[in-house]
């Protein structure tokens, strides 16, 4: 089966699904509901043995703001294929798992969870996997800043004992790099965190302000 | 004086029943994370019944770094520098497999001396790796002498890396549509120089071990791992190899003009400790071919893409004489390259497995998200079915010949 061939196929067995844009690989944009019987389909009949990596994109003010992103790769035919899935729910998300048609897909499932919160129905074991268990928050949402939040320690009684916390990073002036917009005056270099710098001791009362950094850049 | 005589029957019968009062109780032993034989701080939480494994609960995470969020706040190369810091034992090739992802994005092609200069990198950084590789797996099996071998090997190379980028360790050599700088006289004669010591140095290596009757024992059969299971897992490179699946990026979705260069793909047949060495083993021997090969065929010309005037910084010399390319420059370093909107995602052979780079750009110097797939992840997450029925003498053997670096695996 070569591209044209799985594409049009798929495309006949599932109406629903939609060209994604991309730069390289065939990509394709799955409703919610379908998208185990999609990759399932993609996995037996259309050859993608392999699953190569589970992903999510955050969107943030727009909705759905959850998109969990599957590679698959077919060692057959050396093809990659990119699917997309919005994900159900944006306070709470969730997404269906496919660790069961592909080993693989556990551990993967597990880090998105940790790091976007997403829950995948019908993991088999998902908790978190690059953070500790009991870290409250997921790092790689865009309200999330870049130096951290300040949290108890793992395991209460070091906390205790220590009385230390974990503290967010020191960002001492960076990341460098311009925010392309507005006057030229302000284009040059600057923080984009600069809750706490070599001169300037860390407001601890001063909390950072929650949501992104700005991200969007224009094209001027 | 009274003496109790014991029959060898009384002591087999007393040894048959501490046995069964000892049986079904389970020992959960936490190797690691700072156990010498875990090769970072990779902890594992493994059940044992008497010696043998029946459970193993991989923990990873020590080392994260949020490497992903970092690089959503930066310009694109200024993630070069964290790129060394993902596999760390053969930090350039994952330079050059970073810079090609993001070509990819831009749909830049780079010249051909800049990509013969990066396929030298590429395969010098596979010897580092499966020279650190092959070598620890030897002191993982009780063997500390290959050890010293292959790190005096290694060593040339991180003179040749200094000599090529100024840092030993954290090249940092790629930008994205070129190199940092050209290679530097001579430096192409040196690397000839070391490969053609490092070959019969591979062949002492391959007869200290691989007809070792200790070591044969200890790998024959320990750790094996099927096709369907390997392809199922996701695992990547020679571990995926070893398994009996002829899958390299080199020469199956060929970057840098791998196409153009003669070599083979070792692929091993049980899927065993010992095949993944051997395929190891060979790798290495192929590297060299194909570095022989570039070095022969090095073609002259620029070595940075020099029609993309709003990705790469020009040189120096220039910048300092030319005002607009001094301006470039300016806008380069401080918006960063520009990149169209859209996603790409590119793998490369990595010297570990193919490493990945999923990136979603919004337009302009910043990636919108990027995803580092990582094949040390996707090699540890077999564990939990690899380990169990093992002896616990063979843990350490199986995660010496996964050959997984943690900085990668956490990132």
């Amino acid at each position: 089966m070569s591209e044209t061939d799985f594409t049009t196929a798929l495309r006949e067995r599932f109406p629903g699904v939609t060209e994604r844009p991309s730069l390289d690989l065939a990509a394709f944009n799955c409703p919610f509901g379908e998208l185990r019987d999609i990759l399932r389909f993609l996995r037996d009949e259309a050859g993608f043995d392999m699953l190569m990596d589970v992903t999510a994109i955050d969107a943030y003010e727009e909705s759905p703001r959850f998109t969990v992103v599957y590679h698959l790769f077919s060692t057959s035919r050396h093809e990659y294929v990119r699917v997309a899935a919005p994900c159900e729910d944006d306070v709470e998300p969730r997404a269906p798992s496919v660790a069961d048609l592909w080993p693989a897909g556990d551990w993967h499932e597990r880090e998105t969870y940790d790091m976007f919160g997403i829950t995948f129905t019908g993991h088999p074991d998902l908790r978190r996997i690059l953070m500790w268990d009991g870290y409250p928050y997921f790092p790689l949402r865009k309200e999330f800043p870049l130096a951290g939040h300040e949290v108890d320690l793992p395991g209460a009684d070091v906390a205790e004992r220590t009385g230390a916390k974990v503290l967010p990073a020191p960002m001492m002036g960076g990341p460098f790099h311009a925010p392309q917009k507005g006057p030229m005056s302000r284009r040059e270099p600057r923080a984009d965190d600069e809750s706490w710098t070599e001169t300037r001791e860390k407001d601890a009362a001063q909390a950072l302000p929650d949501g992104p950094r700005d991200f969007k850049h224009s094209d001027t | 004086m009274a003496v109790k005589e014991v029959s060898i029957g009384d002591i087999g019968a007393r040894a048959a029943q501490a046995d069964e009062e000892f049986r079904g109780d389970k020992m959960l032993i936490n190797m690691g994370p700072s156990h010498p034989a875990t090769h970072g701080v990779l902890r594992l939480k493994v059940e044992l019944d008497g010696e043998t494994v029946t459970k193993c609960d991989p923990v990873i995470g020590y080392l994260h770094r949020g490497d992903e969020k970092i690089a959503e706040n930066m310009t694109y190369n200024q993630f070069v520098p964290y790129t060394d810091r993902l596999d760390y034992i053969g930090p350039i090739h994952n330079n050059v497999t970073f810079a090609l992802a993001v070509e990819r994005l831009a749909n830049l092609d780079v010249p051909p001396r800049c990509k013969a200069i990066r396929v030298i990198c590429c395969e010098l950084a596979r010897l580092q790796s499966h020279l650190l590789g092959c070598g620890v797996y030897g002191m993982d099996t009780g063997a500390l002498t290959v050890f010293m071998y292959s790190f005096t090997q290694r060593e040339k190379l991180y003179t040749l890396m200094e000599q090529l980028t100024g840092a030993r360790f954290t090249t940092s050599y790629t930008r994205i549509g070129g190199l940092m700088r050209d290679i530097p006289d001579g430096w192409l004669g040196n690397v000839r120089k070391v490969i053609d010591e490092m070959e019969p140095a591979i062949d002492e290596i391959d007869k200290l071990l691989s007809r070792n009757r200790i070591f044969y024992d200890r790998t024959v059969g320990v750790g094996v791992v099927s096709k369907e299971d390997a392809v199922a897992y996701g695992l990547t490179g020679p571990n995926l190899r070893a398994s009996g699946v002829p899958l390299d990026l080199r020469k199956d979705k060929p970057y840098l003009g791998y196409d153009q260069y003669e070599f083979d793909v070792p692929i091993g047949t049980s899927g065993d400790c010992y095949d993944r060495w051997l395929v190891r083993l060979e790798e290495m021997r192929q590297s060299i071919g194909i570095i022989r090969q570039a070095i022969d065929k090095m073609p002259d010309g620029p070595y940075y893409a020099e029609e993309a005037k709003k990705i790469f910084a020009p040189p120096k010399s220039k910048v300092l004489t030319s005002m607009e390319e001094l301006i470039q420059n300016f806008m380069i370093v401080t918006e960063g390259p520009q990149m169209p909107a859209g996603e790409v995602y590119f793998e490369a052979e990595n010297p570990k497995g193919a490493l990945g780079f999923y990136i979603v750009s919004k337009g302009g110097g910043v990636p919108y998200r990027m995803k580092i797939r990582s094949p040390s992840f996707c090699n540890l997450s077999i564990l939990p079915k690899m380990m169990p029925g093992h002896m616990v003498a063979d843990v350490p053997v199986i995660l010496g010949s996964l050959d997984f670096v943690l900085g990668e695996c956490d990132r």
